[in-house]
């Protein structure tokens, strides 16, 4: 191999003026962290309520979470943020539509709100898996003691259910912020972006890439030891992960 | 609004889009698929060899490729794989891989991370006494893979190992960060060469939508056909 190995690169200064090529690393895997984060909450707050509405007795909730599922899960998370991104601002009322386009970090929103949908599908999958691996009884139990649906289940079936899908929802979190590099193609700033500026900038294509890839594995085991610990602390004794 | 749109821009540009987009897209779900599940096969039975080493070359392998983002390892491949087939071809300068041997090696070393997962619980599936019935009629380690445990692996597993297909299917798009022909690339390029943004990707997104629909419907009829033999 006749690569030339530069791994001084990080601490030289960067053309884009604002320090060194590890501060623009750095500025990016904040912005993956925070785009993460906010698709996050979207992701877990939309895909709960379609995940719930999958396992409600009402035809019409149920046809509408079928179908919620299956709009955000049968089209690339990359065709979504450009519908998001190109399409929806001319679809609207023009002065809405100029508003869009004008708005400062329209990428980040466009990222954080398009790959939280695309996520939630996936979440409401997990939730309505989660809530249907429940016995029977146990929704039959809590509408006999007199709760109403809501009631049941604010304070029976979703307690236990997310703690079921912890698991599954720590995998789908790691996905989430996985997917947060696709928003590079409409322009947002993140690690996987900077990564590749850096490469154009220096020509060291494989120390920024090695360097991005270690700050990924990093978030991973991050956020897998965190989960962990709130599985533990969650956890009911003598109950499915409990002790 | 939709009077300012030319809808006709997506029947003018079909040949381009199917015969030379799509062709590239199926042809990279197609061979990633096939190639990734015979190497994501191989990795899980290195995984459960009870060869420590191998089962953690096996590990190690299948968590890097899923801790990364495929945007990431699809630029990686992208610029390493030159390097790699001058090294292997002893040449003096890294070669030049074209666009669809790039991002096929791509897929098929990204996605046989997830198919690996997907054959190793496959495998796992099959009760013990089986293999040790295998190996106690005299058949070796690969005789009892080839006839016995495999077969039922992927049986028990096809629909879980299509589902995983049809997100190739979708992943393939990202090829796009590449500037590559394919499905939505031809839409991208039509879009920016005649202005006509939202005209070509609502009927990009409708393209995908359909044929994954029909095709998740399609794994759920056979699950269900499945479900009812077993």
């Amino acid at each position: 191999m006749n690569y030339h190995w530069n791994w001084h690169i990080f601490f030289e200064p960067s053309p884009n003026g604002t320090g060194t090529y590890l501060d623009m690393l750095l500025s990016g895997l904040m912005v993956t962290i925070v785009t993460s984060l906010a698709a996050w909450v979207i992701a877990l707050a939309t895909g709960a309520i379609v995940g719930v509405m999958r396992t409600l007795p009402s035809k019409v909730a149920n046809f509408f979470g079928f179908c919620y599922v299956e709009f955000f899960r049968n089209m690339p998370l990359l065709v979504q943020l450009f519908l998001w991104f190109f399409v929806l601002p001319e679809l609207l009322p023009h002065a809405w539509g100029l508003w869009l386009k004008q708005l400062p970090n329209a990428p980040f929103y466009t990222a954080a709100i398009g790959t939280g949908l695309f996520m939630s599908a996936r979440v409401a999958e997990q939730t309505r898996a989660g809530i249907n691996s429940l016995p029977r009884g146990q929704k039959m139990a809590a509408t006999a003691l007199g709760l109403r649906t809501a009631q049941v289940y604010r304070y029976v079936l979703l307690p236990i259910s997310f703690r079921i899908i912890l698991p599954p929802l720590t995998s789908e979190f790691l996905s989430t912020i996985k997917n947060t590099s696709v928003a590079l193609t409409i322009g947002l700033i993140e690690l996987t972006a900077e990564a590749r500026a850096m490469q154009e900038f220096s020509f060291q294509v494989f120390e920024a890439f090695t360097a991005a890839t270690v700050l990924y594995l990093l978030i991973n085991i991050v956020v897998v030891i965190a989960m962990h610990f709130v599985e533990r602390r969650v956890a009911i004794p003598g109950y499915i992960s409990g002790k | 609004m939709i009077a300012n749109f030319d809808f006709d821009v997506i029947r003018r540009s079909l040949g381009y889009l199917f015969l030379d987009g799509m062709t590239f897209t199926l042809m990279l779900t197609g061979l990633a698929t096939f190639g990734g599940i015979i190497w994501g096969t191989l990795i899980a039975m290195m995984r459960l060899s009870g060869v420590w080493v191998l089962s953690r070359i096996a590990q190690l392998y299948v968590d890097l490729m899923r801790s990364l983002p495929l945007v990431l390892v699809i630029f990686w491949f992208y610029f390493l794989v030159p390097y790699i087939g001058q090294w292997l071809t002893g040449a003096s300068r890294p070669i030049r891989v074209g666009a669809f041997e790039s991002s096929l090696l791509t897929f098929t070393l990204f996605e046989a991370a997830y198919y690996a997962e997907i054959m190793r619980a496959g495998i796992q599936s099959i009760s013990k006494g089986q293999p040790a019935a295998a190996s106690a009629l005299g058949l070796t380690y690969w005789q009892t893979m080839r006839y016995v445990v495999l077969p039922q692996a992927f049986r028990n597993m096809l629909p879980v190992l299509l589902t995983q297909t049809i997100v190739l299917f979708q992943d393939t798009s990202l090829v796009y960060v590449l500037s590559i022909t394919d499905f939505l690339g031809a839409a991208s390029k039509v879009a920016q060469r005649d202005g006509r943004l939202v005209e070509m990707y609502l009927f990009a997104a409708l393209v995908y939508f359909v044929i994954s629909s029909i095709a998740s419907f399609g794994v759920r009829r056979l699950q269900a056909r499945i479900a009812i033999v077993r």
